[in-house]
């Protein structure tokens, strides 16, 4: 706890910034930014009504970030009614999957997140259906490559990713909640069966309270570029500290990620939260853990690995490893994604085609233009 | 350029920390280039060393626009005289950079020749006074201009073409934290034989003109809506057209005094 990053250690206990020093005000926003916690932080400070106690400069900053984030949250309610209208000719209910379901159900982990693109969840005989109606209304396909297409459509839990032609937005369209080829199977017919519909939105759902849990561990476990990691595991500390204080819901948890198939990315999630954020969690549920937990060698090794990735990727913030724990989770995830034989066929291809890529853009030089996001 | 400022303590609080860096490797051995870079992570694609400068004054606007959403960004140059600030939005080349180079070299104060910042509460302006980016042929008609002004030599082959940086004048960057009450919007329109003419602009229009310049306006919503209006509400809006800054002074001038 006490080895955390400044701004981890000002979510868990916003009374801090009451305390800072000039320098330590430019450590936390810059941390904050490269996190993309700022606005979480900023939100944390409106709550505790503490925003009068920040200096003015750092303060510009925060309310810049609470702006944003205000916008990005009204432009993703808007962005799901276009999606719900444009698949009204589609009989079935659509998912919603990560931050829009946390927006959507109003749940505090929503609140200051930034947000991306939509993730929505149909089951996989839609696929199809749901692809060609938002073609329909002006989404495109993206991937055109002929690999691309192959390696989203034969292995991955969804098509790839399409983007509206006027506002930019992008969604992601997934029959399951992860890659088919993975080494995890997931039953993904029970997410469907207990998925809770959304007041006041028709055919729109949100998964259960723990199947939300679940999926947001599975998919944060899986994960092989952690940029935004601890933003990721401030979600699961936020919903576990939330959905905890429901009946029944620790009690289901962990029987529940037994027959969905998550018990290991469950395992790590409160790991990592209690060891990182200090997650309040019953000691029966870690009991209820004990048996099947990873071998001590491969425990200590993701505790390693975890507690280095798990934070800002802000040079403030790396330590001693940080770079072959950030490597070797990358290396894992694609390890996780799909079969040996599959996984070097895939790499291969991709080396060979971003040297090409590579030999292009040294002939020539292109324009500059925007940053990268 | 940045001669007139006090570099900031280690010890202080930065908006920004940002760094243009000579990029390694052997093609860029041949051919150097630098890159920007925000908070240590590289932004945009390396450009020719003799770019930097001009890169680093391009990567802060980004800074400044893509994190300073506790404004409304407008894409303007501004200006003050006595209290009271002019507004010169406009699309590129309409010589919103020239008839601001010029004017501060005459009396008007800069607060900014690109980046309008308007506080939604207070209805004022602020400006960053930072140098003024000139372009192909404002680069001479500068120097004839203002013969003592400071600026950097040519840069030729940009994306904007052939540009120079201008630095502010003194008093300009002594009094830069301090914003200014907005007076005037007036919509530069540059062209060759154009004779001067100060004429009364379409208020509606001048709204439009400025939502559509403004970086954030959508990430304000109903706010950025109201504070376009209460801006047009305490404006008089103006189309100048121009082809000689000596008539720009004079116009501009008159303006000031209260003439218009």
């Amino acid at each position: 706890m006490s080895g955390n990053a400044l701004i981890t250690r000002a979510l868990l206990l916003p009374s801090l910034v009451t305390g800072l020093s000039a320098p330590e005000w430019d450590l936390l926003v810059r941390q904050g930014r490269r996190a993309n916690l700022l606005a979480r932080l900023a939100h944390r400070i409106v709550e505790q009504q503490l925003m009068d106690r920040v200096p003015p400069r750092p303060r510009s900053h925060l309310l810049s970030a609470l702006r944003m984030a205000d916008r990005q949250s009204s432009a993703m309610r808007w962005e799901v009614e276009c999606i719900l209208r444009a698949l009204a000719g589609v009989d079935e209910r659509v998912i919603l999957l990560k931050g829009a379901a946390y927006l959507l159900s109003d749940l505090p982990t929503a609140k200051g997140r930034t947000f991306a693109d939509v993730d929505i969840l149909v089951p996989k005989q839609r696929i199809a259906e749901v692809e060609s109606q938002l073609m329909l209304h002006g989404w495109q396909g993206t991937h055109h490559d002929d690999y691309d297409q192959h390696y989203y459509r034969q292995w991955m839990h969804e098509i790839p990713p399409m983007r509206h032609v006027k506002r930019g937005t992008s969604i992601d369209v997934h029959h399951t909640v992860l890659p088919e080829s993975a080494r995890l199977k997931i039953n993904t017919a029970l997410l469907f069966q207990s998925a809770i519909a959304v007041p006041g939105h028709g055919r729109l759902y949100v998964l259960a309270p723990v199947d939300m849990v679940l999926h947001s561990a599975t998919h944060l476990f899986h994960e092989g570029t952690l940029d935004n990691g601890l933003r990721d595991l401030f979600d699961l500390d936020c919903l576990l500290r939330h959905f905890g204080a429901i009946p029944d819901f620790w009690e289901q948890l962990v029987p529940r990620a037994a027959e969905l198939g998550m018990r290991r990315p469950l395992y790590y999630a409160l790991r990592y939260c209690s060891k990182i954020l200090n997650t309040p969690i019953p000691v029966e549920v870690i009991n209820e853990l004990e048996p099947g937990k990873p071998a001590p060698i491969i425990s200590s090794m993701m505790d390693f690995c975890y507690q280095r990735a798990l934070i800002p990727q802000h040079h403030s913030c790396s330590t001693k490893g940080s770079r072959l724990a950030t490597t070797f989770l990358y290396i894992r995830s694609h390890w996780l994604r799909m079969p040996f034989p599959l996984l070097v066929q895939h790499l291969l291809r991709k080396a060979m085609r971003n040297s090409t890529a590579r030999a292009w853009e040294t002939l020539f030089t292109p324009a500059p233009e925007k940053p990268e996001p | 350029m940045y001669a007139g400022f006090d570099t900031c303590p280690e010890d202080a609080f930065a908006d920004f920390h940002v760094a243009v860096i000579r990029e390694s490797g052997l093609l860029n051995w041949m051919k150097p280039r630098a890159r920007f870079y925000f908070d240590g992570r590289p932004s945009f694609i390396p450009l020719p060393v003799s770019q930097s400068f001009a890169m680093l004054e391009w990567g802060l606007n980004w800074c400044v626009a893509a994190h300073g959403h506790q404004y409304l960004i407008i894409h303007a140059a501004v200006i003050e005289r006595e209290g009271r600030a002019a507004i010169l939005p406009g699309a590129p080349g309409a010589g919103k950079s020239t008839l601001c180079a010029g004017l501060i070299n005459r009396g008007w104060r800069l607060l900014s020749d690109e980046l309008a910042l308007l506080d939604l509460d207070s209805g004022l302006v602020c400006g960053m006074c930072r140098p003024v980016n000139l372009k192909n042929a404002s680069i001479d008609v500068i120097r004839r201009f203002a013969p003592h002004a400071v600026m950097t030599g040519p840069v030729p082959d940009t994306t904007k073409g052939t540009i120079a940086l201008m630095r502010p004048p003194e008093e300009s960057i002594a009094a830069r934290d301090a914003p200014a009450r907005p007076a005037w919007i007036i919509v530069p329109d540059y062209s060759p034989e154009a004779s001067p003419e100060l004429v009364p602009h379409d208020r509606a229009l001048a709204f439009m003109l400025l939502a559509e310049q403004s970086f954030n306006y959508d990430i304000h919503g109903k706010n950025g809506f109201a504070a376009v209006g209460r801006l047009i509400d305490a404006c008089h809006c103006y189309r100048f057209s121009y082809s000689n800054l000596e008539d720009a002074v004079r116009i501009f001038d008159r303006l000031a005094g209260g003439c218009e």
